[in-house]
């Protein structure tokens, strides 16, 4: 089936973004091959020469998604992007722009602005964002290549929390919906899919996992049954029964 | 004296940024260079020379969501 995720006209036949963050890099080769995954993210910091690097970890030909955490404003977001951009690895960013420590809610605000900002300077923008409608479309309005609202805060497994508010943008928006942050588990992943969104992100899902390539493949497996699920319609819903065999040839008549 | 990545450092100036990062165990191509703000791009590393003043970040990508 020819069933492309396109985002700024590259071609992706996973529909599964993986995040790199809180496991070790010796599970990350393992966990891009078990997710499928053609899109991983990164974060951007202070090099330590001591360490390894990521990339080394990180199988060929997989896009790199890096993205702006740690920015407080559209400023800061700007300002990692375009270091992220300098190290070589491409054009595609995702904008974090939180300064709620507690909640680590974005900005939608300063996200429309790095947004405009960056999409001028030719980056394919990916902004992370609390789904909101009219900030979405100021989104779009800005140049991102995506929509990337959150289910339910970063790091919490919560699940999709902002379930009826993805579903407006599903519905209202034409560019690619990617739920970002709170899926906890697979059958998580799989409902937003069945709702309509081209991709779901996922981390700390998988990093805090017991057998975390495993669970990689799970969420892998449960990101296609969704969007099968959706290209396919779903069945309906009656408040009564409906029998599922014939209700004629029976041994009694 | 030079300021990299939030340190004092000593024995920078004079030196290309290109040789610092060598000398150093950074490689090239897994790093981004700033210098007082602006980035430095890698061509300019071998003829860039820190002096007293700079303030430089030394980055590369990590683990993140």
């Amino acid at each position: 089936m020819n069933d492309k995720l396109i985002i700024a006209g590259h071609e992706f036949n996973s529909r599964f973004i993986l995040g790199s963050g809180k496991y070790s890099l010796e599970l990350i080769k393992a966990a891009v091959e078990n997710a499928g995954a053609e899109i991983i993210t990164l974060a951007l910091r202070r090099a330590n020469s001591d360490s390894d690097n990521i990339l080394d970890y990180i199988p060929k030909g997989v896009t790199l998604l890096p993205n702006t955490s740690g920015a407080r404003n559209a400023e800061e977001a700007v300002r990692i992007a375009r270091l992220s951009r300098e190290v070589g690895c491409g054009d595609f960013v995702k904008i974090e722009v939180i300064h709620d420590s507690k909640y680590l809610l974005p900005d939608n605000y300063e996200t429309i602005k790095a947004t405009e900002i960056l999409a001028k300077e030719g980056f394919i923008v990916m902004p992370y964002m609390y789904p909101d409608l009219n900030a979405a479309r100021d989104l779009v309005n800005a140049g991102a290549a995506t929509i990337m609202p959150l289910g339910a805060p970063i790091g919490s497994n919560k699940g999709i929390c902002t379930k009826d508010f993805i579903k407006i943008l599903i519905e209202e928006i034409d560019l690619p919906i990617i739920v970002d942050a709170g899926i906890g588990k697979p059958s998580q992943a799989c409902e937003a899919m069945e709702m309509g969104a081209a991709a779901v992100m996922a981390n700390t899902a998988i990093a805090t996992a017991g057998d975390i390539p495993a669970m990689a493949e799970a969420f892998k497996k449960a990101i296609e049954a969704g969007r099968t699920a959706y290209l396919s319609g779903m069945g309906r819903v009656i408040e009564k029964a409906s029998a599922s065999s014939p209700l004629t040839g029976f041994l009694q008549d | 004296m030079a300021k990299i990545n939030g340190k004092e450092v000593s024995e920078a100036k004079g030196k290309t940024v290109g040789r610092y990062i060598e000398e150093n165990g950074y490689k090239k191509t897994y790093i981004a260079v700033e210098i007082n703000g602006a980035i430095l791009p890698k061509a300019e590393y071998e003829s860039r020379i820190i002096n007293d003043e700079d303030i430089i970040e030394i980055v590369n990508f990590v683990g993140g969501g």
